[in-house]
């Protein structure tokens, strides 16, 4: 499997993205830089966390504008799962390939610390490998956030939307699984941490799988996305990835 | 000629910022301040004539300078 990573001025998460895929997982990656305008052939695409351009004007807005994001999004169309984290998450909003926008955080800090997550839907490609504890319970996992603006904001309408259709994929929640007002780290609408598109293959979260992804780091919960991903790939075969 | 676009937070749209300023007034014994809201204001100078500038300013906050989602905007020409 070949993940391509994206490099924007000011990404500093893709190194990190990288040692997971190589070091702890054993597959294989590209570095592509925002500037290029094709895409290698690659089985998923990650938007990696960090501050592209600053995060002026508004997180994502000019990366979205990045001659890579045409290719991105045509990937994206065709079916290539793409993930988005952190400032992924933000770019992929702004680009309008997940509902919503973000605002500053309620705070009015920059919440960096680890976060409970429900996951609520594990039938995603992202997240399958939790689908074992079948008629249980949302499982409850634990990754980092860091971040200024992940205050996750949709309309009453979409909000619904997103319910419906299960594609609210992460909630910040409490250590029990509960999702009160004390257990959001930023003022997001409905405790959201992270959506995916209509048709499964685009996920966005603002917590950082790859931070938490071996015990070394305090954590492995994070490493569930990259096997899911991996499963998925195994089940569906490279060129059917919805 | 000069073009100023002025972005806000739609109505609705929570504002942490100016909620922290109004906080912020009403210490320093502003108590008349209320519903302080925070935007954001680009100025430039754009070529060609007043129609023409409006409409392509309008394209540029379309495409890249408001989020539509959360953001509303009004472009002010000359």
């Amino acid at each position: 499997m070949t993940f391509a990573i994206v490099v924007f001025p000011g990404s500093n998460c893709d190194r990190d993205c990288a040692h997971v895929v190589a070091d702890v997982c054993g597959q294989s990656f590209r570095f592509v830089r925002h500037t290029e305008s094709i895409l290698p052939t690659a089985d998923i695409v990650i938007l990696p966390g960090g501050f592209s351009y600053g995060d002026y004007l508004r997180a994502g807005a000019i990366a979205r504008r990045s001659p890579i994001m045409a290719e991105v999004a045509e990937f994206a169309r065709k079916g290539g799962l793409l993930l988005g984290i952190c400032n992924g998450f933000q770019i992929l909003t702004e680009a309008g390939l997940l509902p919503g926008a973000f605002l500053r955080n309620a705070s009015l800090r920059f919440e960096c610390r680890d976060v409970t997550l429900r996951v609520e839907n594990v039938s995603t490609p992202f997240t399958c490998a939790w689908s074992g504890n079948k008629g249980k319970l949302a499982p409850i996992v634990r990754m980092p956030i860091a971040h200024m603006d992940g205050n996750y904001y949709v309309d009453g309408g979409t909000l619904q939307t997103l319910e419906s259709e299960r594609r609210i994929v992460f909630r910040y929640c409490d250590a029990d699984g509960l999702t009160g007002r004390t257990a959001n780290p930023n003022g997001s609408i409905a405790n959201i941490a992270g959506v995916c598109n209509e048709a499964g293959n685009v996920l966005g979260l603002m917590p950082h799988p790859e931070r938490c992804a071996e015990a070394l780091l305090g954590g492995t919960d994070g490493r569930c996305i990259f096997e899911s991903i991996e499963q998925w790939k195994q089940r569906k075969g490279k060129n059917d990835c919805a | 000629m000069k073009v100023l676009v002025h972005i806000m937070l739609k109505e609705g749209v929570l504002d942490p910022q100016g909620k922290a300023v109004e906080h912020a007034l009403r210490g320093l014994g502003f108590a008349e301040a209320s519903s302080v809201r925070l935007g954001r204001l680009v100025e430039m100078d754009v070529a060609g004539d007043t129609a023409t500038a409006r409409e392509r300013v309008d394209s540029m906050c379309r495409q890249l300078l408001a989020n539509p989602v959360i953001e509303r905007y009004q472009i002010e020409v000359g």
